[in-house]
Parts: structure tokens; C-alpha cells; sequence
């Protein structure tokens, strides 16, 4: 077991706490970087669908994980990202002033949006937020001279100082945009989580009287994660856009708004490893079952329904049984080793506890 | 008369949201969950119905079919709790939600394979023939249906205020603590409460499959059953019923009176007004915690 | 000079009144002590100081600041801190991020400083952590720093929301029922630290407590009330020996 050493408050304070992450974690970014070479562009695409994925997750994290709001309509936030950045782009914006609006503007609108969901608790915000993702499908026909209604808007190739960059044609270029992006939102994931509003974050996560007791304001501060948690949505929802390559009012639909919350679950809501482990499920579920059920059941016979249906199986165990979700199991395995051949079974164990009711007895 | 029609074909429609909503508001009274899969529920009752009556599969009296279907759907809850949920104790809201969505989805999975995805008809008595009231003609299952869901919200209502099992439930969902240390057995009590919603899912489905066909996605209005629960508020019963009536007539009425883009978007606008406005539902009082 | 300043202070629940005419005042540096019976409305009282409650009528002045301007978070910021009878904790976090939360209301950095983490945000968070090292060393909480609450025993609980209430830096120190559910030992230990708080920090201290032992050792004025009115007020000794609290606490007869 690795015993770190404090000799400053900077070690509690600074990014990576302790030489040993700083060297994995620069490895993975190094990895990353030349990952390209490596493998083929087919699975450069699919690396990179995984980033998307992982940028969203990250998104509905600072929500969901951090303030624990569970939010069911964050499709209607990757949809307000791709389409505000995709008409922007029309307007004659550069990329690089269009993308990161296109994030502030989602983030503003989630914000005021939030406004009147803050006073929902639980369940209630969880219907709010599945309200929103329905009628924004609706409301995206309704609006048709700026979204193309139906038929769905197709956005440009991305241009940065001249240099193009687009999904089908140039992968690589594309991956590294998307790289690019979520190095950029996982450091804002953790410098929030270092600073006074990451502690706000879990404070009124855990205890809202004590929280407002502490002089946190809690509609202020929900709003601040919905509008957080918005922005980064926007961003991925906008990447989504160009790798898909085309987008309707039924691309986002409450679907993705459902896999996206299931997806942080798997991955292991409240850490950052968590948004990538759900991502790498999400992004690989549907290629590995196509392939399982071509070879048990030969090609050409559909099951509709299937990724779903084994989607919800897959969930339905890990709350039963690893509730901290892939990244809580990848903990326990690493404590295993690190403490070989000392650990046992009961350092898991999870505590009993009786329902903590929010309503008045 | 048009307007009546439209009226009673509303109530109808919203006696089976209202029915769904009940469900939701007995799981969420009893335990403080909420079962979005309650939806699924129901569209698995339907199925059950249709497995144990049409003449292609068991082609049992529908008479004897729909009663089995309620037990087997009221055993299928109790099961439910008793494999899942109960494992579930102590642990938080959101993973209650995400896992009865999972629920959902594993459902519609399984009902598609056994029973596949085109949309079928329940061969029910209750489907056939018009009832004439003072010149207006009214589908008899429009009217089974608001009968049987007056019906049975009474008989519920009774179960709650009366019997020593009904007050055990609202004891247990008020402080399970305490109901625990009163010998109230508040596992068994909840797993029983699953069971009745289970059960009530069923008729509901039973309902549902008489008004038209069904297939393995009708568990999607759930949904719309879900905002008549929040219009009502979720606390009460009488509430759920009327935020599926509410939500029920405002859908063939904006059908009728609003645009085509608009009138889909009717219950879902209604929803996030109430819940701006009055965000604890139409018919509930606000209760905050107490330090 | 008094610092907290309540005047004819009512509160209502439907028709039961919890807080009935009330009037107390409590001066800069004192412990300030409210006793009572279960029921009497010692809690409602502090609910209504920290706002959390709106009086049906009353005056309350901080520091000659009104009360009933701010909302429930601004009280903390006027340097009214507070715990709570059933520990509030921030259960999922460590007691270290539990006591910075009490840094709360000295944030000086905006949102966009700290999504880049700015150099401003490095230098504040060095100088919350060290106010809350100081804390740290005057409730001997060392062992738990890193440690998560949801494990912790009941009685460090209780002192690490005492912490918590503290890394604010008040002027006001609002302690509800600091000692129940504690040991003898912890007791003791409360009784000293709420005497040091007063005498080296100089925070003023109200608090509610129903252990006389506790509330007799360390405060300076003594409020007792029943039935959310005030029924002597006093130096302990002389709360104690009032005939009309003795008959509120063991019934008509025994005086």
C-alpha cells in the first residue's frame, strides 16, 4: 500500500496529489497522444465516440454525482449544444469562438432552466428534466426555420487556422479535437471539485439545512451545477453532431437521455474515472452484442430491443451487487493487490442503513 | 354532442393513465421510490391477458384469464421486491429510479420476445359494442373502463382507512423506523405493497388492451402517467386519479382545438407548469424537513 | 453591549403557538444558555435566530443589524454560525472537506477562477485550509482529517460539527444541545472547549442543553422557558432555584 508523505497543504490542493498518479496519469495522456499510430482509423473513430460519450458523462456527473440530481433529460442539453453550435457556425462564426459559445450558451440556458426545477427534490426534478426531453424533440419541429425541423441540419467541416478537420475523411484530426475537449473538461471536473464549489457541490448534496446553515445558498449553487453540468453537455452534444454527420429533432431523443444516466451509474457515479468507464460500456455494448449474437445466432436474425433489454440487465446487477459502479469494483481489485495477501472479504461491506426520508415526520 | 364524446373518451383514457399513476403513488407512499417501470407493468399485465385468453395462445374465459392475470401480475410485484428492490434498503432515490427504468427496458425486452412487436388485440368482452346515452354513443370499453377504475380507487381507498394492513402500509411509509419497532414487519409490508401494484398495473392493462391494440412500447405512457401523478402530486391517491383524468381529457381536446406541433406537447407543458407553480402537485400540501 | 437581540418574538404552527412573546438579549462575550422542557421551544428558537423559520411577529437584531432582512444563508455571512441537534453532516465527504465547507461564507473567488484554478483560487484555499488546521488542533481531531463522516462514532460527529460551526470564524456561536448522546468524558471535554471558545477565541456562545451539570459549569446567563414563554432568566443558580421553573420541570406540588 502506498503511504503518502503531506508535508504542505499543496498536496491536498494540487492536481495530482502524489508523484505515482502524476506518472500514470501523464502516461495515459501520453498514450493517448500517440494512440493514432497504433491502432487503425476505424477504431480511432470509435476511441473517439468513446471521448464524446465520456465528455457527456462527465457532464451529467457534476450533476448527477455531485449534487445528486438526477437529471433525465440531458439529451435535450446535447441538442441545444449541437444546434446552437451548428447555426452559429452558419452565421459565420470560426469554429473556435462557435464551440465553446455554443457549451456557455447551453450552460445558460440549463441555468435558467434550473431556476424552477431547484425547488424539485428527487423524483420530482427526474420528471421535470423527462418532461424537458420529450418536448424538446417537439419544440425542435416547432422551430424549424432555425433547425430544419425534420429533415435535420447537416454541419460544416470543422476549420481551424485554415487547417480542416472533419469525421469521415480525417479521423485522426477529428480525435484529437475531441481529445482535446475532454482533457479540457475533465481539468475543469477536477478544479471545480478542488474549490469552494465542489465543496458547496457535495454539501448541499448531503444536507441541504446544514448547507444553507453554512451560508450556502442553495438555489444559487444547484443552478451553478445545472449550468455546469450544461455546458459540458452542449460541447459534447455538439461533437455528436459532426460525428454523426447529420442530426434531427429524433437524434437526441429521451433514449440517450436515459443511457447517459445509466451509463454514469455503470461507470460509478460522483469520480471522473467513472464518466470514461461508462463511455467505454455505452460505446462498446452494441458492437460486442452484435458480434455475440452473430455467432450464436448467425447473422441476419434481428432481435429489437436486445442492447436495451441486456443495457437494463447489465444495470439492473451492478446497483444489486457493485452500486459504486466499475470504478468502485477497479478500486477494490487495486486495494486487493496492494494489499495482498491481507485483504479480506468484510473491508467491502457495505453499511446497513434505514431509509433517510426528506419528509416531514 | 361532439364535446361529449371527446369528454368521456378523455375520461377513459385517463382513468388508465390515472390507474398507472395509482401505482406509482402506492410504491412512492409505501417506500419512497418510484417504480418508472410501473408503466411496464402495466403493458406486461396486458400481455398476461393476452397470453392466457387469445384464442392463438391459452384461450382461457376471459373471465378466468383476467383474474389469474392480476394474481400473476400481483405475485410477479411481490417477487420483484422480494429479489431486487429489497436488496435496494437504505439506498439512495436516483438508484431506485435509474434501476425500475433498467426494469423497464429488461421487460419490454422479454415481452417482445415472447410475444413479439406487432401490435395485437386483446379478445375481451369489454371490446365490443356502443352504449347510447341520451344520443350520445359511447364505447363500452370507454365505459367499463371509468366504472372499473371508480371502482377500484374506493375499494383502495377503503383498504387504506380500514383494514389493519392498509394502516400497517401507511405506518411504515410515514417512518419505517418507528413501524419497525411497532412489530410491523415493514419488509413484508412493502413487498405486499409492490404486489398491489403489480396487481393494479394489470387491470390497468386489462383496461388498456379492451380500449385498442398493444405492443411491447405502450409501457412508454407510463410517461404521460408519470406527469398525471406529478399534476395530482404525489402524495395522494385521489390525487393520481385526478392528474391521469386532467391529462387524459387535455390530450383529444388539444388534439382537436390546438395546431399540429402543439397539442402533443399539451400534457408535458401542463406538467412543467405544475411543477413551477405548485411543484408538490395540484392536490398536496408542501411539507419540508424538519432540524 | 448585546450582541443578539430578540424582542417579543412569536411563532405559530397552525394554532399551536411554539414561541410566545419572547424576549431575551444576549451580550458580546457571554455563554447564554436556554433550558426547558421537551417541547418548550428551545430549537424553534434558534430555527427562528438562523431564519429557517419567519416569525409571525418579533424583532431580531445582530449586532444592531435586523435579522429578519437576511435569508437563511445570509445569517451565516452576518458571522452566526450554528449546529444541530440531529447532526446535519455532509456524510459522503471527508472531515476535512466538512470544515472547509465551513470556510464557506470567506469565498472571495468567482466561478470562472475557479474552473481554471486560477493562482487566486491556490493562495484561498491555503489560507482556508490553514484556518481549518487551527481547528483541527483545538478539538484534537488530527486522527479523523482524512477519514469519511458516514463511518465515524457518534461523538466525533458531534465535534466536527462543532468544527464545522467554528472554521466559519462567528461572532456567534449557536450550539443546539451540544452534549446530548454524549459520554461523561465527552461531556467534559465540550464543557472545556466551549470555555475556551468563549474565553480565547471571544466568540459569544447561546446554546440549548438539557444537562444542568454542563449548562451550570459554563454559562453566564440562563434562560428558562416553558411552553414558548419565558419563565426566569438568571444566573444558573439562580434559574435553579426558581420556584416557577422547579414546577415546570417536576410537576405542581413538588416546590
Amino acid at each position: 500500500m502506498r503511504i503518502q508523505f503531506k508535508t504542505s497543504y499543496d498536496h491536498d490542493i494540487r492536481l495530482f496529489p502524489d508523484r505515482h498518479s502524476l506518472i500514470v496519469y501523464g502516461a495515459l495522456i501520453l498514450l493517448a497522444l500517440v494512440l493514432p499510430f497504433l491502432i487503425n482509423e476505424f477504431y480511432i473513430g470509435e476511441v473517439t465516440n468513446v471521448l464524446i460519450w465520456a465528455i457527456a458523462g462527465l457532464g451529467l456527473m457534476l450533476l448527477t454525482g455531485q449534487t445528486g440530481q438526477a437529471s433525465l433529460g440531458h439529451a435535450a442539453f446535447l441538442a441545444i449544444g449541437c444546434y446552437t453550435n451548428t447555426i452559429l457556425i452558419e452565421q459565420g462564426l470560426p469554429f473556435l469562438l462557435a464551440f465553446p459559445l455554443a457549451g456557455v450558451i447551453t450552460g445558460v440556458v440549463g441555468a435558467i432552466i434550473a431556476i424552477p426545477a431547484l425547488r424539485l427534490h428527487g423524483i420530482y426534478l427526474a420528471i421535470a428534466t423527462i418532461a424537458l426531453s420529450i418536448l424538446a424533440d417537439d419544440i425542435i419541429v416547432l422551430l424549424e426555420p432555425w433547425t430544419g425541423g425534420v429533415s435535420g441540419k447537416f454541419p460544416d467541416v470543422i476549420r481551424v487556422f485554415g487547417m480542416e478537420i472533419e469525421r469521415w475523411t480525417m479521423p485522426v484530426r477529428f480525435y484529437y479535437l475531441v481529445l482535446a475537449v475532454a482533457v479540457m473538461c475533465t481539468l475543469f471536473y477536477r478544479n471545480i471539485l478542488r474549490s469552494p464549489l465542489g465543496r458547496a457541490f457535495d454539501a448541499v448534496r448531503d444536507s441541504e439545512v446544514s448547507a444553507t446553515a453554512m451560508g450556502v445558498h442553495i438555489a444559487r449553487t444547484k443552478a451553478t451545477a445545472f449550468g455546469l453540468s450544461c455546458m459540458i453537455t452542449g460541447w459534447a452534444g455538439a461533437l455528436m453532431g459532426y460525428y454523426a454527420g447529420a442530426f434531427n429533432n429524433e437524434t437526441f431523443s429521451l433514449v440517450i437521455s436515459i443511457t447517459l444516466l445509466m451509463m454514469i451509474v455503470i461507470g460509478g457515479l460522483g469520480s471522473i474515472h467513472g464518466a470514461f468507464f461508462g463511455a467505454v460500456v455505452v460505446a462498446f455494448l452494441p458492437q460486442g452484442l452484435s458480434i455475440l449474437k452473430d455467432s450464436v445466432l448467425g447473422s441476419g436474425v434481428a432481435i429489437p430491443g436486445l442492447e436495451t433489454g441486456v443495457f437494463g440487465m447489465i444495470l439492473i446487477l451492478f446497483i444489486l451487487f457493485e452500486p459504486m459502479g466499475l470504478y468502485g469494483r477497479w478500486l477494490k481489485i487495486r486495494i486487493w493487490f496492494e494489499l495482498f495477501p491481507f485483504a479480506r472479504k468484510d473491508m467491502f461491506r457495505r453499511q446497513k442503513s434505514y431509509l433517510k426520508t426528506e419528509r416531514l415526520r | 354532442m361532439d364535446g361529449v364524446q371527446l369528454l368521456v373518451s378523455g375520461l377513459a383514457n385517463g382513468c388508465v393513465y390515472g390507474l398507472i399513476a395509482l401505482g406509482f403513488v402506492l410504491i412512492y407512499k409505501a417506500t419512497e421510490a418510484v417504480n418508472f417501470a410501473q408503466g411496464d407493468f402495466m403493458m406486461l399485465g396486458a400481455f398476461v391477458t393476452l397470453g392466457l385468453t387469445n384464442a392463438e395462445y391459452l384461450h382461457l374465459p376471459f373471465w378466468i384469464a383476467a383474474p389469474l392475470a392480476i394474481l400473476i401480475m400481483a405475485f410477479f410485484g411481490y417477487l420483484l421486491d422480494l429479489l431486487i428492490l429489497r436488496h435496494l434498503f437504505g439506498q439512495s432515490q436516483t438508484a431506485v429510479v435509474i434501476l425500475t427504468i433498467a426494469l423497464g427496458f429488461v421487460i419490454r425486452f422479454v415481452a417482445g420476445v415472447i410475444w413479439g412487436h406487432e401490435p395485437q388485440t386483446l379478445e375481451s368482452p369489454l371490446a365490443f359494442g356502443d352504449v347510447s346515452l341520451g344520443g350520445v354513443v359511447l364505447g363500452m370499453a370507454d365505459v367499463a373502463v371509468i366504472v372499473v377504475t371508480v371502482l377500484l380507487t374506493w375499494s383502495l381507498y377503503q383498504f387504506f382507512q380500514r383494514t389493519k394492513l392498509g394502516l400497517a402500509m401507511q405506518a411504515a411509509s410515514q417512518n419505517q423506523m418507528a413501524a419497525y419497532f411497532m412489530g410491523i414487519p415493514v419488509k413484508r409490508v412493502q413487498g405486499l405493497i409492490w404486489g398491489l401494484s403489480g396487481a393494479t398495473a394489470a387491470v390497468a392493462g386489462i383496461l388498456f388492451a379492451s380500449k385498442g391494440a398493444i405492443d411491447p412500447n405502450a409501457g412508454l405512457l407510463g410517461i404521460k402517467a408519470f406527469a398525471a401523478a406529478v399534476i395530482g402530486g404525489f402524495g395522494s391517491l385521489p390525487g393520481a386519479l385526478a392528474g391521469g383524468l386532467i391529462v387524459g381529457v387535455i390530450e383529444p381536446f388539444a388534439a382537436r382545438y390546438l395546431a399540429a406541433g402543439y397539442s402533443q406537447i399539451a400534457p408535458y407543458a401542463l406538467l412543467l407548469a405544475v411543477l413551477v407553480f405548485r411543484p408538490h402537485g395540484l392536490f398536496s400540501q408542501v411539507r419540508t424537513k424538519k432540524v | 453591549m448585546s450582541l443578539l437581540k430578540v424582542e417579543n418574538a412569536t411563532l405559530k404552527f397552525g394554532g399551536v403557538v411554539a414561541v410566545n412573546d419572547l424576549s431575551f438579549s444576549v451580550n458580546e462575550g457571554e455563554v447564554y444558555a436556554i433550558v426547558g422542557p421537551n417541547g418548550a421551544g428551545k430549537s424553534t428558537v434558534f430555527n427562528l435566530v438562523s431564519r429557517f423559520y419567519q416569525p409571525y411577529a418579533g424583532r431580531f437584531s445582530f449586532d444592531g443589524q435586523d435579522l429578519l432582512s437576511c435569508k437563511p444563508d445570509e445569517v451565516a455571512d452576518l458571522g452566526i454560525a450554528r449546529t444541530f441537534q440531529n447532526i446535519e453532516l455532509f456524510d459522503h465527504a471527508t472531515v476535512l472537506q466538512n470544515l472547509l465547507v465551513g470556510r464557506h461564507r470567506h469565498r472571495r473567488t468567482t466561478l470562472i477562477e475557479e474552473l481554471f484554478f486560477a493562482p487566486r483560487v491556490r493562495q484561498e484555499e491555503r489560507h482556508h485550509r490553514a484556518a481549518v488546521e487551527e481547528v483541527i488542533d483545538f478539538l484534537d481531531l488530527q486522527p479523523y482529517r482524512d477519514k469519511m463522516i458516514a463511518g465515524l462514532p457518534y461523538g466525533v460527529r458531534k465535534v466536527v460539527e462543532l468544527g464545522r460551526a467554528l472554521a466559519s470564524g462567528p461572532r456567534l456561536l449557536l450550539l443546539d444541545e451540544p452534549a446530548s448522546g454524549l459520554s461523561v468524558e465527552e461531556t467534559q471535554d465540550m464543557r472545556w472547549w466551549i470555555d475556551d471558545i468563549r474565553k480565547q477565541m471571544g466568540i459569544t456562545v447561546l446554546m440549548v442543553e438539557h444537562d444542568m451539570g454542563l449548562v451550570s459549569g459554563v454559562s453566564d446567563r440562563v434562560l428558562a422557558l416553558a411552553d414558548g414563554a419565558k419563565l426566569a432568566e438568571g444566573t444558573p443558580a439562580e434559574v435553579q432555584s426558581d420556584p416557577a421553573v422547579i414546577e415546570a420541570y417536576l410537576g405542581a406540588g413538588a416546590a
